[in-house]
Order: C-alpha cells, then structure tokens, then sequence
C-alpha cells in the first residue's frame, strides 16, 4: 500500500493522518463548548487582583 | 545566493519578532501577565504557540536527519506527537491542568505542582531540575540555529551564536509570556508555510506519493552492511525486533520523545494561560494540523531525501552528509529546493529555533524566580520578576557556553535526554496531581526523586551512548557500561524510570498520610 510493504510503516503513515482528522473533528465538534465556566473564573481572578495589589502595595510602599 | 536579499527578508522578520515582542512588554503590568499571559490568551494563539515551542530545529532538522537515517520507522513518533502531544494532552491533561491551575493561582509548572501537594520541596525541587536539566535541550536548538545562520548569512559560527542568543533574551526578558507567545504564533504561521512547500516539491520531484515510496522501498539494498548488521531493514522498514537499531527507535526516539512531552514544562505552562475549556477545544485542531505539518514531513522528507540523492549523485543520504545525521536536511534543502525556497526554509528554521529557545529560557528564568528565589525567600512582587529576568540572562549565558562545547550529532540525543528526564522526574506526580485525590506530598516526592536519580544513574553507568562518552562509569568500575549484556546497553532511562516512578509515586501515597479534606476540596473545584 502507498508504495511500501511493510504493514507497521503504512499503518503509521495512515494512522498519523487518521489522528489529526480526529483533532479536526473533536476541534468542529467542541467549537464552541467549554466557555461556560468563565464568569465564575473571572469573579475569581478580580478577587485575586485586590490580594495581588494589596500585597504589593505593602511590599514596595506604593 | 543573494545575500543581500536573504539579509532583508531575516532583517524584516526580525523587526517583526521585536515589534510582537514590545507588544507584549506593554500590555503586561504584573507577575501573572508575565508568567501566564494574563489567562486570556487567544486559541490561535495558544495552539501555534504551544505547537511552535514543541516543534523546534531539533525536530525539523535533527529528527528529520534522522529519519534519513532510520528511515519511515520515525512516523510512529509523529503518531505519538499528535496522538499524545496534542489530543491526550489537551484533552486528559490540558484541561485540567488550566482549572487547577486556576483553582490554585499557580504560574508555572513546580508551582502547580508544589500548591497541588501543599509542599515547597515539590516546587523548587522541580525548579531545580528545570533549571539544570533544561540548559542541554536549550544548547542544542542554539546550536541549531547557529549553524544555519553561519553556512546561510556566511558569518563566524561564534558571532551567529552570539546574535542571535541576544535577540531571543532582549524579548524574553522585556516581554514575558505574551512577548514570547505573540512571537511563536507569527514563527508558527511561517513554519507551516515552508513545510506545507516542503513536502509538495519532495512528492512532485519523486513523481507522486506512490512511486516516491516505491523508490524508497526499492532501495533496502543499500543499506550499508554496517547497519544492516545492527537490524536496520531499509527506510520503509522497521528495524528487526529486538535489535540495537529496534531499541533505539522505539525507547528513546519513538517513546522518549513521544511521551515526554506531556510533562515538558514549557508546554504544561500554555495551558494555565487560556481562560476556559473552549479556547482548549479550538487548539486541538489547530495543533493536530500543525503538528502533522511539521514531524511528519520532516521525517517523510527526511527518508525520501534518500531517492533524491540517489537519483541524482547515486550515493545515500548519509553518505552524502559525510556522516552527520544533523546535515542531511539542509544538504538536501540546498541542492534539491528552488533557490526562492531555500530562503523561505532558512527563515522557517530561524522561526522554528526563536519560538522554542524563547520559552526554553523564559521557563528556566521562571524556575529561578518564582520556583526557586520565591519559594525559599517568601518574597512576591516585583523582586521576583527581577530575579527571573536576571534568570533568563543566566540561562542564556549557560546555553549558549554549552553551545560552544558540544559535539557534532547532538542535537536528537540532547532533545531526547530532556524530554526523557521531564518524563520520569514530572510525569507520575502530574499524572497523579491531576486524577488522584489519595496522592500524598511524600508519594510525589518520592516518585520525583527516583524518576530524577534512575534516569541520571541509567545515563551514567547503563545507556552506553551517553555512559561511554562521559567516562564516569569507565573511571569507577574500568568497563563503558554496568551490564554490557544486550539489550540493556540500548534500552533508554525512559523504559525503567518512567513504570518505576509512578510505582513509587503510589506506592509511597498510600501508606503516608493524605492531604487534607480541604486542600483537595480547593485544588479539585469544579473538577470531578
């Protein structure tokens, strides 16, 4: 097959193929999945931010 | 060639690279937009960036000689870089990685770690073994670059190492993570490009994909009897079961590599740097696509190299090379491309090195700042980004010492021997930090000492290509290697270190005492 004789080389060739089809198609199928959880983090990262400039504050005297 | 012209294209993508570089020097305020990019980072972004950082001149031009070498055997790597490198580690590790990371606000790799086992040991254990380890893979993709640039622009290899070293630490230290990661994404687009033209000439010269391969297949013959007797078959072979050519295939190339890279901390870090699973889910398609694009051309051309050569001064890759696997793509790239493309692959490459040795260093300066100097000293704030800038200078500075030292043939093995190291000391821990909540501290630390000190043992006293040249076995014990039995002289740290640090890891949690209810409580939020 494809030229070469040995089934553990074309296989591979295929599989390489194979395994980014399957990233394309995870990647179309989850387009748009996943965001949901992004209001609570960003809540999250501002309380962060107050303890981040609290402590710089108090570090460098600003 | 024409020089001048050449100068212009590098001098433009040049002024581009700093001009990204400033860009993210000015959007960035704190310590988390310097460490993690402000966890708000682009899918495209991401995705090149982590596939450009993954896939350096080492991988394009090291690995790729390589497979001239073994032949299409290789594949079975650009199998595990898509498979495990992108689709496992986005999707099992990548993903939980970023809520964790989140959970815990941890900027790098040993931090993640260290937080996740409520132990500083974990953290500057594990910077330290960034900061030693890293150096070696760091030199050779220096070492890389500069040889490009001293046969292309015709200048001292010395003064080449020298520039160029001191373009990537003027962006790292001033740009942090957004500079570097802006970068890669624009070195990204350029590396697709030059292979996607790469592999189209190759296939048309050869007369198409099948006869090329048939070309290829015809050729078993040739293979010279020197590595024929060590089990090479022919370049659309696997080497025979069992054979010192078989074992180095498949333990240090196929496997080292293929799965070190889950746990490389240069790549781990990306993840902490998008702020939900979706930008995660994009980048799997971006990153298969783009991961394809880069090994698995280069080892296809690389292979294919060898009807080339044949066909046209009837003499194999290798030989032609004069026996420098590290050669034979750019031989081939200079007699076999159009000029217009050997420039285009010149800046592909200069593209490929930048966007690897700028995250190399910007970790290892991370390693010092916050893993290291943070974690030991108590201090936050600005006087940690100072030390990771002083860092970073520091990492060049050793890199580009190592650089002048190293041998020829280096640069797969260096890769390899990191990649390998990563593995051993960070995969068990990783794994077990993510998944398992019975994971104690003194299970991880000890899984991460004995991952680290096999692996170091096993170059030392067992793995001959690295036990053989650095003498320290010869010196105690008056033999290269402990057992010279077969096939214990070929066999990589990885096939030992790896089972046997994650044995440890478990073994050791369960009869220690587990992490508290909360702890884990605060680490596992929002996960299942």
């Amino acid at each position: 097959m494809l030229g070469i004789d040995d089934p553990w080389i074309w296989g591979v060739y295929v599989l390489c193929i194979l395994s980014a089809l399957l990233c394309v198609i995870y990647g179309i199928i989850n387009w748009n999945r996943g965001g949901e959880l992004e209001a609570l983090e960003i809540k999250e990262e501002a309380a962060w931010e107050a303890v981040e400039e609290e402590m710089q504050e108090k570090e460098l005297g600003l | 060639m024409n020089l001048l012209l050449l100068n212009i294209i590098i001098l433009i993508y040049l002024l581009a690279t700093l001009y990204l570089g400033y860009r993210g020097w000015k959007s960035t305020k704190d310590s988390e937009g310097y460490l993690v990019a402000g966890r708000k980072t682009h899918p495209y972004i991401m995705a090149m960036s982590y596939g450009a950082t993954f896939i350096s001149t080492s991988a394009i031009v090291g690995f790729g000689g390589t497979a001239g070498l073994f032949g299409m055997g290789l594949l079975w790597l650009t199998f595990l870089n898509i498979f495990v490198g992108i689709f496992l580690a986005f999707i099992v590790y990548g993903k939980r990685t970023r809520k964790m990371g989140h959970n815990l606000n941890a900027m790098t790799f040993p931090e993640l770690l260290g937080k996740r086992f409520d132990s500083k040991f974990v953290q500057y254990f594990s910077g330290i073994v960034i900061f030693l380890g890293m150096p070696l893979y760091a030199s050779v993709v220096l070492i890389g670059a500069a040889r490009f640039m001293e046969t292309t622009l015709a200048i001292d290899f010395d003064v080449a190492l020298l520039i160029y070293s001191l373009i990537i630490a003027a962006y790292v230290v001033w740009g942090g993570l957004r500079g570097v990661m802006y970068t890669d994404a624009m070195q990204g687009t350029i590396m697709f490009v030059g292979m996607a033209f790469l592999l189209i000439v190759t296939y048309a010269h050869l007369g198409g994909i099948t006869s090329a391969h048939q070309a290829l297949t015809g050729m078993a013959n040739l293979i010279p009897e020197k590595l024929a007797a060590q089990g090479h078959m022919g370049w659309t072979s696997m080497p025979i079961m069992g054979s010192s050519w078989w074992w180095t295939l498949v333990s240090t190339i196929v496997m080292g590599v293929g799965i070190g890279v889950l746990a490389m901390p240069q790549l781990v870090v990306r993840f902490m740097t998008v702020k939900s699973n979706r930008e995660l889910n994009r980048g799997v398609l971006i990153g298969g696509v783009f991961i394809l694009m880069m090994t698995g051309v280069a080892f296809v051309v690389g292979a294919l190299s060898n009807v080339y050569f044949y066909q046209t001064q009837g003499n194999i890759s290798i030989n032609i090379a004069k026996g420098n696997a590290d050669s034979i793509i750019p031989v081939y790239i200079n007699a076999a491309m159009p000029e217009w493309f050997v420039y285009l692959f010149m800046l592909t490459l200069l593209a490929a090195a930048m966007s690897t040795s700028s995250s190399q260093f910007h970790v290892q300066g991370s390693a010092i700042g916050r893993d290291i100097y943070e974690t030991l000293t108590q201090k936050k704030g600005s006087g940690s980004i100072l030390v990771t800038r002083i860092g970073i200078l520091v990492a060049v500075l050793i890199a580009v010492t190592l650089g002048y030292i190293l041998p020829e043939n280096i640069i797969a093995r260096g890769t390899a021997i990191f990649f390998g190291l990563c593995a051993a000391a960070f995969l068990p821990m990783y794994t077990c930090a993510l998944y398992w909540r019975g994971a104690t501290s003194f299970g991880a630390i000890a899984g991460m000492i004995t991952g680290t000190l096999v692996t170091v043992f096993w170059y030392m006293f067992i793995h001959k290509a690295e036990a053989a040249p650095l003498g320290i076995c010869k010196m105690l014990f008056g033999r290269d290697v402990l057992i010279a039995q077969m096939p214990w002289p070929v066999v990589d740290p990885i096939v030992v270190a790896l089972p046997l640090a994650f044995l440890v890891t478990v073994a050791v949690s369960l009869v220690t005492k587990k992490l508290s209810y909360r702890h884990l409580e605060d680490s596992f939020r929002g996960l299942r």
